[in-house]
C-alpha cells in the first residue's frame, strides 16, 4: 500500500479498522475529535458501529460490555476525559478483557489546557483507576508509529487481555505524517479463540460470567496473583525502546519518550556540533518500562537528562532505573509549552558544567 | 403415568439466593427466567448484574452474564447489544443503581433507543448497602440518612422512572408492575414477557419497573412489608403500560384493564 498524508488522529482511526476493530464508542473532547469523526463515518463503510456516547464514564462502561462478547473495540479521549473512564477502565483489567485506548493527552490539571502535554504519565503507567492492576502502555513519537503500534495494540490486548494503552500527545494527533498501513498483515502474538466471552450459553457449555467481583478475599487474593502474573509477562515479553547514538562513547543520556524525543534527536546533532557528546534512550512501552535497558546506558554515561512535557513524571521511573549510581536530572515544560532543540542543548551543558548536586535538583 | 406439571424452569439456577426473607427478588428472578424460557431465549441471552442487591444475578440464572459497575449497567448493554445484534440483552438495576447514580446512563439509553430490557426493580430503599435513602424513597419514609423519614424540602419527591423514561418519544415499551400479590406477579409476567417479545422482534428500548419489598431494611415483617407497599407505594407509582411500539402516549392503564 502507497504511503498516505495524514492527520495522525486519522492514522490512528484506520489503523484500528485495519486490525479489523468494528467497534466505537466514545465522547468529543479536543484535541481528539478527528478520532471519533473519523470512525463515524469509517465504521459503517465495514459493517462496523459508531456510538456516541453520553460521557466518557459510559463509554468505558459500553467498551467494557463490547469487549465481553469477544469484538475488538477501541475508545479515544483525552487527559479530563480519561480520568472520567477510570471507572470502566479498571473493570475492563479486572474482568480481564482486552480493549484498546488512546489518551492524546493536553495539559491540565483539572481543566487545564487544550495544546500538548505528557502529564498522564502516572495516570496511564502506575494504574490509574482502583486497585492493583495495570495497562500495557505504548508511547509512538510519529503518525506512522502510532498506526503501527495501534494495530500490535489490538493484539496484545487480546493475547493478554488486559486493557492496552497508546499514549499520544497533542501533536501526534495534529500534525500530518505521511503513513503506510500494511493489509492482512500477521498479528504480533498468537492468539487463542475467545471462549471466555459472553455469547450466550449454547447447548451444554457452563455459563461465561464477565466479573470483577470476588467476595471471598482468599479468591480476590488469588485473582490480584493472576494478574500480577500477567504483569510480570508483560514486563519479560514486552519491552520496547529505541536508541539513538549508543553505539559511540557518550557522556549525557537523554531519556525522553513520544514526539518530545523527536526534538531531543535534533538537539542530539546540536550537541555533537557543540562537542558534547549525548546519547538517548527512547521507551516505547512505558509500561512495561524498560528499566534494564535504562540501566545498562546510564552506566556508559557521567549524568542523564531526562526531558518531558511534564513536571517530571517518567523521570521517577529513571531514577528507580539508574538506583543512584549517576546524577538524573529533569528538564520540563508544562502547559501545552513545549520543548526546544535550543533548550536541550542547554541543560546538558549546564548538566556537564555544574556540580553533580545542583543537577540533580530536579 | 404420571406427569410433570411444574418444575423449576431451566433458566433459573437450581441454587439458593442470598435474599433475605420475604424480599420480591426471587420472585421477579423467576418470573424473568419463565419469560426466557417460554419465548425460547435462554442460549443467546446476556444478562447484566447490577451493584446492590442483585449484584449476584449472574449465580441465579443460567444465561451468560456480565457485572456492570453501579449504575451503568445501560451502558453495558449497549456496548454488548451493538457488538452483537443477535443476542438478547437484559439488565436487572435497582432503584439506587437505575435512578441515582445511573440515571444518565439509563435515559441516555432508552432515548438511542438500544434493542435492549431493563428490570427496573424499585423498592424504595438502598438494600445492598443496608437501608439508605433512594430517589424513590417515599415522603416522610424512615431510612438510615433519614432517620427522620424523607425530608421533600431536602429530598424533593419520589422520581417516577417508569413515567419521566416515558416522556422520551425512542422507546418501544414502559410499564410499571408489582409482584407483592400472586395476581399482580401475573400480570408482572406479562408486563415482562411483551418487553422481551418486543426485544427479540427487534423493536427497541423496552423497561419495565416492578415495585418490589425490603423487609428488613423497611422495619417490617414480610406480611407487613406487603400491606406497606399496598398502602404506601402503589398510589403514587401508579400500575400500567406507559408506552407501547407504535401507540400514542397514553395514561397509566388502571391493573385489571391489561390483562
Amino acid at each position: 500500500m502507497a504511503k498516505k498524508l495524514m492527520k495522525g488522529s486519522e492514522a490512528i482511526g484506520e489503523a484500528a479498522i485495519q486490525a479489523g476493530c468494528k467497534l466505537f464508542f466514545g465522547y468529543p473532547i479536543t484535541p481528539q475529535n478527528e478520532i471519533p469523526e473519523y470512525m463515524s463515518h469509517r465504521l459503517p463503510q465495514v459493517g462496523g458501529t459508531f456510538v456516541q456516547a453520553e460521557s466518557e464514564v459510559a463509554a468505558s462502561n459500553m467498551i467494557y460490555g463490547a469487549a465481553g462478547s469477544g469484538e475488538r473495540v477501541f475508545t479515544s479521549s483525552s487527559s479530563p476525559g480519561i480520568s472520567l473512564m477510570q471507572e470502566g477502565i479498571s473493570y475492563i483489567a479486572g474482568s480481564e478483557l482486552p480493549v484498546v485506548l488512546v489518551n492524546i493527552m493536553r495539559a491540565g490539571p483539572g481543566l487545564g489546557g487544550i495544546l500538548p502535554s505528557q502529564a498522564d504519565y502516572f495516570q496511564a503507567t502506575k494504574g490509574g483507576g482502583h486497585g492493583d492492576y495495570r495497562l500495557l502502555v505504548l508511547a509512538p513519537w510519529s503518525v506512522q508509529e502510532a498506526a503501527d503500534l495501534i494495530q500490535d495494540a489490538f493484539d496484545l490486548a487480546d493475547f493478554y487481555r488486559n486493557p492496552v494503552m497508546v499514549l499520544g500527545d497533542g501533536l501526534i494527533g495534529q500534525m500530518m505524517e505521511p503513513v503506510e498501513f500494511h493489509p492482512g498483515r500477521k498479528p504480533c502474538k498468537e492468539l487463542k479463540p475467545k471462549e471466555w466471552a459472553a455469547t450466550g450459553c449454547k447447548g451444554d457449555r457452563p455459563t461465561n460470567i464477565i466479573n470483577s467481583l470476588f467476595l471471598d478475599p482468599a479468591a480476590l487474593e488469588q485473582h490480584n496473583h493472576k494478574l500480577q502474573a500477567k504483569y510480570e509477562a508483560m514486563k519479560r515479553d514486552e519491552i520496547r525502546y529505541a536508541e539513538y547514538g549508543t553505539d559511540e562513547p557518550y557522556d549525557v543520556l537523554i531519556v525522553a519518550y513520544g514526539t518530545v524525543a523527536r526534538v531531543c534527536v535534533t538537539a542530539l546533532e546540536d550537541l555533537r556540533e557543540a562537542g558534547i557528546r549525548a546519547a538517548m534512550v527512547r521507551p516505547v512501552t512505558l509500561f512495561p518500562f524498560p528499566y534494564a535497558r535504562v540501566r545498562a546506558a546510564a552506566e556508559r554515561a557521567k549524568a542523564l537528562l531526562v526531558v518531558e512535557l511534564s513536571c517530571g513524571q517518567m523521570v521517577e521511573d529513571v531514577r528507580l532505573a539508574v538506583e543512584g549510581i549517576r546524577p538524573v536530572h529533569f528538564y520540563g515544560r508544562q502547559g501545552g509549552m513545549l520543548v526546544t532543540p535550543e533548550e536541550v542543548v542547554d541543560e546538558a551543558r549546564r548538566l556537564l558544567a555544574g556540580p553533580q548536586q545542583e543537577a540533580d535538583h530536579a | 403415568m404420571l406427569e410433570t406439571v411444574f418444575c423449576r424452569t431451566p433458566a433459573l439456577a437450581d441454587v439458593t439466593t442470598h435474599y433475605c426473607p420475604g424480599c420480591t427478588h426471587g420472585v421477579i428472578h423467576r418470573l424473568v427466567a419463565e419469560v426466557i424460557d417460554e419465548l425460547g431465549l435462554r442460549e443467546r441471552t446476556i444478562g447484566i448484574a447490577p451493584v446492590g442487591c442483585s449484584v449476584l444475578a449472574y449465580n441465579y440464572f443460567t444465561t451468560d452474564f456480565q457485572e456492570a459497575s453501579h449504575g451503568r449497567a445501560p451502558a453495558v448493554a449497549t456496548g454488548i447489544k451493538r457488538a452483537r445484534p443477535d443476542l438478547i440483552v437484559f439488565s436487572y438495576q435497582g432503584d439506587g443503581d437505575l435512578a441515582s447514580i445511573g440515571m444518565g446512563e439509563i435515559v441516555h439509553c432508552a432515548n438511542r433507543g438500544e434493542k435492549i430490557t431493563v428490570i427496573f426493580v424499585n423498592n424504595a430503599i438502598y438494600g445492598m448497602t443496608g437501608g439508605q435513602m433512594a430517589p424513590t424513597t417515599m415522603p416522610g419514609q424512615i431510612a438510615t440518612t433519614c432517620p427522620l423519614g424523607r425530608d421533600v424540602n431536602l429530598a424533593g419527591y419520589p422520581i417516577r422512572v417508569a413515567e419521566l423514561l416515558s416522556t422520551l418519544r425512542t422507546p418501544a415499551f414502559i410499564a410499571r408492575a408489582s409482584v407483592h400479590t400472586p395476581l399482580y406477579a401475573v400480570n408482572a409476567k406479562e408486563m415482562l414477557r411483551r418487553a422481551f417479545r418486543h426485544q427479540a422482534e427487534g423493536r427497541c428500548f423496552t423497561l419495565v419497573e416492578v415495585l418490589s419489598t425490603c423487609p428488613t431494611n423497611w422495619g417490617l415483617p414480610p406480611a407487613e412489608a406487603t400491606q406497606w407497599l399496598e398502602e404506601h407505594m402503589l398510589p403514587y407509582y401508579p400500575l400500567g403500560i406507559f408506552k407501547e411500539p407504535g401507540g400514542e402516549d397514553r395514561a397509566p392503564t388502571p391493573l385489571g384493564e391489561n390483562r
